[in-house]
């Protein structure tokens, strides 16, 4: 009998132990996660808008049907990542996401305060190796220090009544994230025959 | 023999509420964090890098992306003032005030987090739709059948989730009480 007892002591203890694990584990082991759903849908590295959402496919669970939405899926292997966004007329967000969906940062139009938001996402050790003039410049540049070297990065325009959603969505199309690859070199003329693998080009600002 | 049948108990055990528990916590969330105003919760902190373990593996698990606090606040609400589940058969009336913001939206999803079809493709309002009353109030009669004013149609569904969703506010990890955020009431008027 007591060694019954025993054995259910045991087994509840060994339960909160398998309990904590599993709920620390499921952030990496999901396989319908937000980021595993978008991975199909989106190219890497750039925008992809997403379809409204509607009754009968959403891409997320719990999507806001007033919202106009684009995803940048990112990696960051390759060298920072530069964003710009312009502001749309009602509301325009841009939140940021590690691979496991922890939301790090998040910005509105008027918290940027410009017509255009404008951001070079970077991982620590990229934001490290900056050189120190750039550092300067820097005040009107807003850096960003991503948690992980992928993840996501979602664009939102709001369309306060349903006939503004044509104006959301033209303004997410305008925004563009793109790698750098390596940091722009003042006063260097662009090669007349660059290498295959042209960068595209970049609006500059 | 018997130390082998009371191992594999012990570890049958182990397994069943350990899992079992993870199941539920990560379908039903926790009260860790909550912000609980009326009929309304909220996760302030989901929207933040210190997330806790439980919220995560509950995004995990839906798939959804979180409102980042830069953005805005999701508040949620499965039931209304008297704790009486939101029926989609039932006339429901949001009213009142919200919360300072920038924007707001109110959305109707189905348990799963889907949005529920009707012909008027109407699945929830914005702050700028909404027909207010002269003292800047509101009230929204969700219902199955068509009603005057503010109509959001439940398309006769069983249960159903609100969400409202404040942008640019600042409600958020600091917010505590009613008075801070005074959220819409949220009451069944009446069942067929």
């Amino acid at each position: 009998m007591i060694r019954l007892v025993f054995t259910i002591i045991a087994g509840v203890l060994l339960g909160g132990v398998v309990h904590l694990v599993s709920v620390l584990a499921l952030p990496r082991i999901a396989s319908q996660d937000a980021y595993s759903r978008l991975t199909p849908m989106t190219k890497l590295n750039a925008v992809t808008q997403l379809a409204l959402a509607d009754p009968n496919n959403s891409p997320m669970p719990f999507m806001d049907p007033a919202f106009a939405v684009a995803i940048c899926r990112y990696d960051l292997s390759g060298g920072p990542i530069k964003l710009t966004v312009p502001v749309s007329q009602a509301y325009t967000s841009v939140s940021f996401y590690t691979r496991n969906e922890v939301a790090y940062y998040a910005i509105n139009d008027r918290s940027a305060g410009k017509k255009v938001i404008e951001l070079d996402l970077m991982t620590e050790a990229q934001h490290n190796e900056l050189p120190e003039d750039e550092e300067v410049t820097a005040a009107d540049r807003l850096i960003i220090d991503s948690p992980t070297t992928t993840g996501l990065i979602l664009l939102k325009a709001l369309a306060p009544e349903p006939g503004l959603m044509p104006q959301a969505q033209a303004s997410l199309a305008a925004s563009r994230c793109t790698v750098q690859t390596e940091p722009p070199a003042p006063a260097k003329q662009p090669e007349p025959a660059p290498p295959p693998p042209a960068p595209t080009p970049r609006g500059k600002r | 023999m018997r130390l082998i049948f009371i191992t594999l108990l012990a570890l049958m055990l182990a397994a069943g509420i350990g899992l079992g528990s993870t199941y539920v916590t990560a379908t039903r969330g926790t009260d860790l964090g909550t912000l609980k105003i009326g009929a309304w919760t909220a996760r302030p902190k989901s929207g933040t890098a210190d997330v806790d373990p439980y919220s995560r593996a509950t995004i995990a698990r839906s798939g959804e992306l979180p409102v980042g606090t830069g953005d805005g606040i999701a508040f949620s609400a499965t039931a209304d003032d008297k704790r009486k589940p939101l029926d989609g058969r039932c006339d429901v009336v949001v009213s009142g005030v919200t919360p300072p913001a920038r924007f707001w939206t109110l959305t109707l999803f189905d348990q799963k987090g889907h949005l529920v079809a009707n012909s008027l493709q109407r699945y929830g309002f914005t702050s700028q739709e909404i027909i207010r009353g002269s003292d800047g109030t509101f009230e929204i009669r969700i219902a199955s059948r068509s009603r005057a004013g503010n109509w959001l149609p439940t398309g006769g569904i069983e249960r159903y989730a609100l969400m409202l969703r404040l942008y640019d506010t600042p409600v958020g990890v600091a917010t505590r009480t009613q008075r801070d955020a005074p959220m819409p009431s949220i009451s069944t008027v009446g069942c067929p």
